[in-house]
């Protein structure tokens, strides 16, 4: 299978800081894939660099089929390639259904169709979504009242509602309340599986990544460390070390 | 376009333009430094920059007006604004430090309309002058002028510039100031009292634009309204130069003196102003797509 | 569609009998009624950018100078009749403006925050500086409008009525653009920029056109500024940063940036109260406005409607459903 996302030998520092180092992966279309690693390890880097967040010091970023190495952000999210925050940015002004109104499709943003009202179509699709994540009820509240947690579901949302090919997920599960995190998953698979979007998953809890993920890579100190599936991965020593070292 | 070619015709022209802009440019540098120290220190841009030069100014032509000489005035005229600036931040400023930019902006673009308003009430918006008494040495028979004022107040403001870091090195108060600078919260935490920090910090700034306004009272002229291109150089030079960068922001406010005075003679002494000002949006514009082309901002 | 509740049209329906017989009522007043119509469109402009796109501009008073100087060159130099010319001259100022503001537009809606604001101070200022050394614009002696051809006073009503219908054609143009996607996108460019970069959106696009709408009520307002004042000097009437281009701001926010209503509630309030008291200021008006300045946005930046906004969130449509009604669904 023909991977939809192609990272390969990127390389990106900070002044001194070596972030990633010659990092390579690949994430086949239609699949969940996971990216492990301690604090530090350079996985947010890794995330900034290949939406354009920044320029990398060396490398190449393929998806579907594109060279996106030196697009800038939002090209590349106009081909389909989302991303959400490890720190949660959502509209905070406006209320979680304006939110979720202006997340549609960006080809849906034409350069007449944007003077129009949204449609009655988007409109239920905006709030089935906020369903979908739990939030209907709060739908007319503005998203900066929201708690965190509950802002990260809406960013969630808000990224399904655009229909990307691919989604980067930075830690969507850091700040949420255990007891709904199970949920949170199951949402997940659902969003792969049902829309068919791609999902390469940041994540810090490991039991977590190991239920979700069906193949995962492991960052340490900037450089790609192991890769395999959760089992392999799991009972890797190296991952192991690298985790009881950080913490 | 005439005074262009009377450039490459007497190149002595030339030289004379460069001193003269280097002179002018360490002044420029003194109220740009102050407005590096309070965007680095309080995240602040303080749009009423210029009208603490301008006050200086005013204050050492007053004193020079009691009998006291205008280069005795430039430390009186610094403490005084100090005195000021301090106030300022007590009755004002601190209300707005940890707001949103804009709301700082707007508050101090307000003060600096008060100020100037203010100066033009009270002292009527007539141009003066600090006479100094100082002459003017011939160099290169006579094709090179330089009014000694220009030399004595290019020192000055060296000076002024160099006992301001050697106090932010030196002195408790400095590395407190430094200390908040790297990271305000990690400053409290060690019992640096932030808010008294920032008093200072302000005030020291309004100190060193006294200073520089003094020397401008000295060396030209002071009248009501010339805060807010004083404004705009500080924030061109500390665009150029970057916060925290003493040596890049004398060389960027040299450069400017220097392009100011040659615009001023190509272009005319009435579009000078319209240079300035348009020099700021060149600049912004031009940092702007620099960033951009290394998917970065302009932050 | 769906018609406006009868509720919703009767604050527009007084404000337009007012406007309509405001000249007839207090005759006397014509020039400053004139001018409160200038201010809600200045109000309302600014706030297009400042308060829904959170592009705070103090640069927006070029717009104002552009069309006013491009009305009074064409009123002069081409020899048409005098409506003609006047017509024509707005809607040369109106392109003009639109063009200027695409032109710096890509440049200058590039710079974030501080930046923004700052740039824009300096371009509003250079423009000024320009035009009073530019000879073809009369240079710092600025230009007088051609005299109007009608009965003595009557340029007064016939420019206090194009100014209000300028207004009355704003305000509805600015509700439709607030109130489709383009709203939105807008106020998204507001609360995160990066965050609608990230998710695709054309912020250039939608930047660029929001300060060329700005732009273009603006330019058509200097042109009949220009000839309701009589006289254009150009740091005092075209290019007025420092009266003009920061009331813009300050009635914007005081009325409540960011909300419908507030500038044309601030515009009102910022004039009338103008006034009646600048006279009793005794020429320490201008002191009075960098405190006034100082005072709203130290102690009130959130405007009287944003105020309104905080204490009664329902009535602003902000509420949680019922559980009845999710039940429902
Ligand atoms: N914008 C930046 N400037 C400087 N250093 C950075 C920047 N972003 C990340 N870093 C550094 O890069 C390293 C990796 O950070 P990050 O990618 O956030 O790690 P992770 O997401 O795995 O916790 C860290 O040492 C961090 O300090
Ligand atoms: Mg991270």
């Amino acid at each position: 299978m023909t991977p939809i996302l192609e990272v390969q030998h990127v390389r990106k520092s900070f002044g001194g800081v070596v972030a990633n180092d010659d990092v390579s992966l690949a994430v086949p279309a239609g699949k969940i894939y996971g990216l492990i690693g301690p604090n530090g390890s350079g996985k947010t880097t890794l995330f900034n660099s290949i939406v354009g967040q920044h320029p990398v010091d060396g490398g190449s970023i393929r998806f579907a089929g594109r060279e996106i190495t030196t697009l800038r952000v939002p090209q590349i999210a106009r081909l389909g390639l989302l991303r959400t925050f490890q720190q949660t940015r959502i509209y905070r002004g406006m209320t979680c259904l304006q939110n979720m109104l202006i997340s549609v499709p960006p080809a849906g943003l034409g350069w007449r169709s944007v003077y129009l009202r949204p449609s009655a179509a988007e409109e239920r699709k905006a709030e089935d979504l906020l369903q979908f994540v739990g939030l209907h009820a709060k739908r007319h509240l503005p998203g900066g009242d929201l708690s965190f947690g509950q802002q990260k579901l809406l960013e969630f949302a808000m990224a399904l509602m655009s229909q990307p090919k691919m989604l980067l997920l930075d830690e969507p599960t850091a700040g949420i309340n255990p007891t709904l995190i199970n949920g949170l998953l199951e949402r997940l698979r659902q969003a792969n599986r049902d829309f068919g979007i791609t999902l390469l998953v940041i994540e810090h809890n490991m039991r977590v990544i190991m239920q979700l993920a069906e193949y995962i890579y492991c960052l340490a100190h900037g450089e790609l460390l192991a890769e395999g599936k959760p089992e392999e991965v799991q009972k890797d020593q190296r991952v192991l070390d690298a985790y009881l070292g950080a913490t | 376009m005439e005074n262009l070619r009377l450039l490459f015709a007497a190149p002595s022209l030339s030289l004379q333009l460069l001193l003269d802009g280097v002179l002018i440019g360490a002044i420029f540098a003194l109220a740009a430094y102050g407005m590096a120290l309070v965007w680095g220190v309080m995240g602040l841009i303080n749009v009423a920059q210029g009208e603490l030069v301008m006050l200086g100014g005013y204050a050492a032509y007053f004193l020079y007006r009691a009998g006291i000489h205008p280069l005795l005035g430039v430390p009186v005229a610094a403490i005084l604004l100090f005195i000021l600036g301090w106030a300022l931040y007590r009755v004002v400023v601190f209300r707005v430090v940890d707001k949103d930019l804009f709301i700082s902006i707007l508050a101090t673009y307000g003060l600096s309309i008060l100020l100037q308003q203010l100066a033009n009430g009270l002292f009527g918006a007539n141009v003066r002058t600090a006479e100094s008494g100082f002459g003017t040495l011939v160099l290169l028979d006579g094709a090179v002028t330089i009014s000694e004022i220009k030399l004595v107040a290019f020192a000055a403001a060296l000076l002024a510039g160099a006992a301001l870091i050697v106090f932010l090195k030196r002195s408790r108060m400095g590395q407190a100031i430094r200390a908040t600078s790297q990271n305000a919260r990690a400053a409290r935490v060690m019992g640096i009292d932030t808010d008294r920090v920032y008093a200072w910090t302000f005030g020291l700034n309004a100190a060193i634009c006294g200073a520089s306004g003094a020397l401008v009272a000295m060396t030209w002229i002071v009248h009501p309204y010339l805060g807010l291109p004083y404004t705009v150089r500080s924030f061109m030079i500390v665009i150029l130069a970057g916060l925290g960068n003493v040596f890049g922001v004398l060389a960027a406010a040299l450069g400017l003196g220097v392009a100011e005075n040659f615009a001023g003679f190509v272009l005319g002494a009435e579009y000078q102003a319209a240079f300035i000002f348009g020099l700021l949006v060149v600049i912004l514009v031009w940092r702007r797509f620099s960033l951009a082309r290394q998917r970065r901002y302009l932050t | 569609m769906k018609l406006p509740a009868p509720r919703e049209l009767l604050i527009p329906a007084v404000i337009l009998a007012f406007g309509l017989l405001a000249p007839v009522l207090a005759p006397s007043y014509r020039g400053q009624m004139a001018f409160l119509w200038v201010m809600i469109v200045f109000a309302l402009t600014w706030d297009l950018l400042g308060g829904q796109m959170g592009y705070n501009s103090f640069g927006n008073i070029l717009f104002f100078g552009v069309g006013m100087y491009a009305c009074v060159v064409v009123q002069r130099d081409l020899h048409l009749g005098y409506y003609a010319a006047l017509f024509l001259g707005m809607g040369v100022g109106a392109l003009l403006a639109v063009t200027v503001g695409a032109l710096i537009g890509s440049g200058l809606l590039g710079l974030r925050g501080h930046y923004f604001a700052i740039g824009t101070l300096g371009i509003g200022i250079a423009a000024g500086e320009l035009a009073s050394g530019w000879d073809f614009v009369g240079g710092g002696g600025g230009m007088v409008p051609p005299l109007f051809p009608g009965a003595v006073g009557g340029r007064e009503t016939f420019f206090y009525y194009l100014s209000f219908a300028l207004a009355v054609v704003t305000f509805p143009v600015l509700r439709f653009l607030y109130a489709g996607r383009f709203g939105l996108a807008i106020n998204a460019i507001r609360d995160d920029e990066d965050k609608a970069e990230a998710m695709g959106l054309r912020t250039t696009r939608y930047k660029t056109t929001a300060w060329c709408v700005s732009a273009f009520f603006l330019g058509l307002m200097g042109g009949v500024v220009g000839n309701l004042v009589g006289f254009i000097d150009p740091r005092e009437v075209a290019f007025a940063g420092s009266t003009f281009g920061v009331w813009m701001v300050l009635m914007a926010i005081l009325g409540g940036k960011g909300t419908l209503w507030g500038p044309v509630l601030g515009a009102a309030i910022f004039h009338v109260t103008k006034e009646l008291f600048w006279t009793y200021l005794l020429g320490w008006q201008r002191v009075a406005l960098g405190l006034l300045i100082v005072v709203i946005v130290v102690f009130f930046p959130r405007g009287i409607l944003g105020w309104a906004r905080e204490r009664w969130p329902e009535r602003f449509g902000q509420r949680v459903d019922e559980p009845a009604s999710e039940a429902g669904r």
